[in-house]
């Protein structure tokens, strides 16, 4: 990723930034100004508040360039609380402890070995939810 | 919209063809289908590609390889939909003759993979997802159809050996065909124990990457009747997209391009998919030709892998799929797979697909996907007697 590509994108790397519809009420992550579900204008801001499920989940053996080093890392379809699939790696877990259905919430984390332009990318990654004292 | 037909068929092997270049490989595909249409000059080139800027540091690919090809002068493009692009390159040249503008246009599709390191190609097939929100997370083009397969299993019930018919039919299909890459079988022992890429994909859920070009001369129905050729009339001829990323959809288990594709073109060409005798399916995994049989209508959603632990995908089945290897074992040159397909479907049509050959077949469909599930290019050929 080079360095304006993330700039653009920091707020949604570091803070799960993203958008409601205001017509739909649809929550939208990525940020994407047209609502895919009703095609309104949709450019309200909306924080997501990073717990979700996984839906879906792969063991990467076999990494593309840049991410040889880090492999093999789990990477997970997360359902967000608040509806809608994100993509993102997993981590604080064992692989073989990762199943359909597992809470998890954001961290930020360093991304990948190394990158473009001499940036060092930190992005969000999902561990399982710790537990927490109830209020 | 006027009558279209196929005129011309030419590949080359798929391979690792260390001493061709891209050029020179989509030159002998576009020079075998021109031969083989008896046609020396057609008015447009259109050629798929996916990777040429990326492993091989050349765009521009409609002019480079008119020139080569002895053609300089005529009208070309590149075309690019990931890894359906061979498949959009027929559609384009399909629609320019349908409507109107030219009446020959040769559609190529030409991939060159090993002009870059195993590490470098996969990490351009990722290209096709998502570059912002996919891509930057690690994930490989393999790891996201892993996820789709995952939650597959999960909502199904299968196991991983549930897969198994796809490859070892596949292979089966390919040890016959000599421009297929892996023409050998496999076993169902080998399936069980190959090696994850991105679990729960293996190797031996996964198509090979290799080099290739295929070329197809597309015609007015009234050149094609003619020139006396074996006539192969393209019926119906549809496209259709999804979101890029798998995480903006609803229900990522369904191909709705697919279906909407296979639909458009099953109506353009007035028949169901019940009709059709067999299909050259993008079983660049598993798990997608079982998308792929669902969201075309040929299996209920959850039961494409049924169909295929039922035998029916076998050339003696009620649906052969990958009749003569398929992305899996004739090999996946990425923007070329799409026009082999159509090419191996002609050759069914015609009577000329050697010991792999399906008797009496009359109507072939095949399907070419660009990402996973995003964009999706269906085409109904039918054989006229």
């Amino acid at each position: 990723m080079s360095i304006p590509m993330y700039w653009r994108t920091s707020h949604q790397r570091l803070a799960l930034t993203g958008e409601v519809c205001p017509t739909c009420e649809a929550k939208l992550f990525p940020p994407r100004d047209i609502c895919p579900h009703c095609n309104s204008p949709a450019k309200t801001r909306f924080d997501f508040c990073g717990r979700g499920t996984v839906y879906s989940y792969s063991l990467v053996n076999v990494a593309p360039r840049g991410f040889e080093r880090c492999a093999p890392y789990v990477v997970a379809l997360v359902a967000l609380e608040e509806g809608p699939l994100l993509t993102a790696q997993l981590t604080e877990t064992d692989p073989q402890d990762v199943f359909i259905g597992m809470p998890v919430e954001m961290v930020t984390r360093r991304m990948r070995e190394g990158s473009e332009q001499g940036l060092i990318e930190y992005g969000y990654k999902f561990r399982p939810c710790m537990e927490r004292a109830e209020a | 919209m006027r009558d279209v037909a196929i005129i011309g068929i030419g590949q080359t092997p798929v391979s690792e063809h260390w001493d061709i270049s891209l050029c020179d490989l989509a030159v002998q595909a576009v020079k075998a289908a021109l031969l083989d249409a008896g046609i020396e000059r057609p008015e447009m080139l259109f050629v798929g590609n996916m990777l040429s800027a990326a492993l091989s540091r050349q765009q521009n690919l409609g002019a480079l390889v008119a020139d080569h090809a002895g053609l300089r002068g005529i009208e070309a493009y590149k075309v690019e939909t990931a890894c359906g692009s061979g498949a959009a390159a027929v559609r384009m040249a399909y629609m320019a003759v349908a409507g109107g503008a030219c009446d020959v246009a040769v559609a190529c599709g030409v991939e060159k993979m090993t002009d870059g390191t195993p590490e470098e190609a996969t990490a351009a097939l990722a290209e096709a997802a998502d570059a912002l929100y996919e891509a930057t997370h690690g994930l490989s083009f393999v790891a996201i159809n892993a996820l789709l397969m995952q939650r597959y299993m999960f909502e199904y019930g299968y196991r991983h050996e549930d897969f198994g018919p796809f490859s070892i039919n596949a292979h089966e299909n390919a040890s016959t065909n000599p421009n297929a890459m892996f023409r050998r079988p496999i076993t169902r022992e080998q399936f069980v124990r190959s090696r994850p890429i991105a679990d729960p994909i293996t190797l031996l859920d996964s198509s090979g990457i290799g080099d290739g070009s295929a070329a197809v001369v597309i015609a007015t129905g009234e050149l094609a009747t003619r020139l006396g050729r074996p006539v192969v009339r393209i019926a119906g001829s549809a496209g259709a997209t999804d979101s890029v990323a798998v995480h903006d959809r609803r229900e990522p288990l369904f191909f709705s391009a697919a279906h909407t594709s296979s639909q458009r073109a099953l109506a353009q060409a007035g028949v169901t998919a019940a009709d059709i005798d067999f299909a050259e399916l993008h079983d660049a995994f598993s798990i997608t030709a079982a998308l792929s049989l669902e969201a075309c209508g040929f299996a209920p959603r959850g039961k494409g892998v049924a169909l295929a632990l039922g035998g029916e995908i076998s050339r003696q089945g009620r649906l052969p799929i990958s009749t003569l290897g398929g992305l899996k074992a004739r090999g996946h040159p990425v923007g070329a797979s799409g026009v082999y397909q159509v090419v191996e479907a002609v050759q069914q049509l015609r009577g000329q697909a050697g010991s792999n050959q399906l008797p009496g077949c009359r109507l072939g469909m095949t399907q070419s996907i660009g990402g996973s599930g995003a964009n999706i290019i269906t085409h109904i050929l039918e054989r006229i007697s």
